[in-house]
């Protein structure tokens, strides 16, 4: 078990998601950096699904009531067991009784957990991610208990540890697509998309980033269709609001860029007044 | 056999989506629910998730799409085929709602704005057979066409921070029930004690796109009857195969 002795302000246990049950209007859900999350998980040599913890800002203390092995993987917020800083990238063997802790906040936005067999989490329509309405809980809390699996043997603890560009989590530059309204833009539209260096407002949250600043826009709100986690949607006041893993599965503003897998990850690790440049690949 | 010219568009990198003229309207909705029980039936391997909405589908493969081209001829040529038999079932659903005005909080002000009296408002709601045109927004939010011309009213320019569980609301040209406690722009005009959404039961939501809805208005006292049956987990919801 791994007892929560303080949760920060956004942590919560989330897996690839659920998509079985779009038809009825559930959101995917699932780990808002899939890259960092299935990083952590290979390095300890546990399956891409296996439930993580992902630790958002704030002081989070977590208690092993069992050995285990861990990962940690994503931003940095100066992981350290019992006091000391510990290697992110690296599997690392903790005792029962040992204390991690994660405070300031070095670089990135969400820090990934991986604990030897994935966290015990209950499934609820198959899947452990956390969701408003869905799960019994949205983030952790203080004295919640994760149940994990025992370790069977500390000798699987390798010296495994991998050396990460941390290009991932630091570069503003995102790989985008032309969204299905993407032509409707103006030619003026179009350039700023490409041109303007975006910076991140204080609205940010697992569900959507919307970005600072607004730009001149008449086009007409559309019947209500799909969107996407990475959709990037322009709203009738002049803003873009980017849908994360949390969206709703359908809405009604126009969608004019999608991101590509690997810019929703690296959008995961921007925070408040972060900075990002879209970067159109036209499509064959 | 296809009926609409329909328009194909990739997605990003691994979705795809179909687009039929965009408007409300049953013959489109009826056939982005046909094509989409074909693609379910005759491909579903590489396909994640395929999102139907009034004219639109979207097709979530589990990676990149290597060579659009192909898949869309693939696609085209799925939409143009006969199918033998029907594929899904679909029933019509009997939903008792309270108007009473202690739940229909806009019943006055929906009055007022479109010249109804409060019996006039209740009878036109209930008496229409409502098409399940897909679930979005919220977990078991349905989307329900067939909305008479006469309720139609723009949605509130300050929308509530807080509409409650199994309001009955109106917005635009359409209504719907929230299926839990949300922001809401919509006009309340009453309650149901149905549950539209239950992570616990086996199928988390009963309707599905393609579904009829018929509201059944039922008193005060009926209604907390329903509602007690419903928490205890004995209420047989009326519905009948269509």
């Amino acid at each position: 078990m791994i007892r929560v002795i303080a949760p920060g302000f956004f942590t919560s246990i989330q897996d690839l998601g659920r998509f079985e049950y779009v038809d009825i209007g559930v959101p995917n859900a699932g780990v808002m950096d899939r890259y960092s999350a299935q990083l952590a998980n290979h390095i300890i040599g546990n399956s891409p699904q296996d439930a993580l913890v992902e630790i958002g800002l704030g002081k989070t203390i977590l208690l092993f009531e069992k050995e285990t092995i861990i990962c940690i993987c994503g931003a940095d917020f100066s992981a350290k067991v019992n006091e000391e800083l510990i290697d992110l990238n690296r599997s690392i063997l903790v005792s029962k009784k040992d204390i991690l802790t994660f405070d300031k906040p070095s670089y990135g936005a969400r820090v990934y957990l991986a604990v030897k067999g994935g966290i015990q989490t209950n499934k609820v329509l198959g899947s452990r991610s956390f969701y408003r309405g869905i799960t019994q809980q949205a983030l952790l809390k203080k004295e919640d208990v994760l149940p994990i699996e025992n370790l069977k043997n500390a000798k699987e603890q390798r010296n495994a540890s991998v050396k990460i560009d941390r290009d991932h989590i630091t570069d503003r530059n995102l790989l985008v697509y032309p969204g299905p309204e993407y032509e409707l833009l103006s030619f003026k539209q179009k350039t700023q998309l490409r041109t303007v260096l975006f910076s991140i407002s204080s609205d940010n949250n697992r569900m959507g980033y919307r970005l600072e600043g607004v730009i001149e826009n008449d086009l007409p709100s559309m019947l209500t269709s799909a969107v996407l986690p990475g959709t990037v949607q322009l709203t009738p006041s002049g803003r873009f609001i980017i849908l994360m893993r949390d969206c709703q599965v359908t809405g009604g503003y126009p969608r004019v860029l999608q991101l590509s897998e690997m810019a929703i990850n690296k959008l995961a690790q921007k925070a408040t007044g972060d900075k990002i440049q879209f970067i159109l690949e036209r499509q064959v | 056999m296809g009926v609409f010219r329909l328009t194909y568009k990739s997605y990003g990198k691994s979705a795809i989506l179909i687009e039929w003229p965009s408007r409300i309207d049953e013959k489109i909705c009826e056939d982005v629910i046909s094509f989409k029980n074909k693609i379910l039936k005759n491909n579903p391997k590489q396909i994640i998730q395929v999102i139907n909405t009034y004219y639109s589908l979207t097709i979530i493969y589990d990676s990149t799409i290597n060579i659009i081209y192909d898949v869309v001829l693939d696609l085209k040529s799925l939409y143009e085929q006969e199918v033998d038999g029907e594929i899904t079932e679909n029933y019509r659903w009997e939903i008792p709602v309270c108007y009473d005005p202690q739940y229909g909080i806009d019943l006055e002000e929906l009055g007022s704005e479109n010249e109804l009296t409060y019996r006039e408002i209740i009878d036109l709601h209930s008496s229409t057979v409502y098409t399940v045109y897909f679930i979005g927004f919220l977990p078991g939010f349905l989307y329900l066409g067939g909305l008479d011309k006469r309720l139609h009213i723009p949605r509130k320019s300050n929308p509530r921070l807080r509409v409650e569980k199994g309001s009955v609301a109106i917005g635009g040209a359409q209504t719907g029930i929230y299926p839990s406690i949300s922001a809401g722009g919509w006009y309340v005009i009453g309650n149901s004690p149905i549950s539209f959404f239950n992570v616990n039961a086996k199928e988390p939501c009963f309707a599905k796109a393609g579904d009829e809805i018929k509201f059944k208005s039922v008193v005060l006292s009926e209604y907390h009857n329903i509602q007690s049956e419903v928490v205890k987990g004995k209420y047989k919801l009326k519905k009948s195969k269509i």
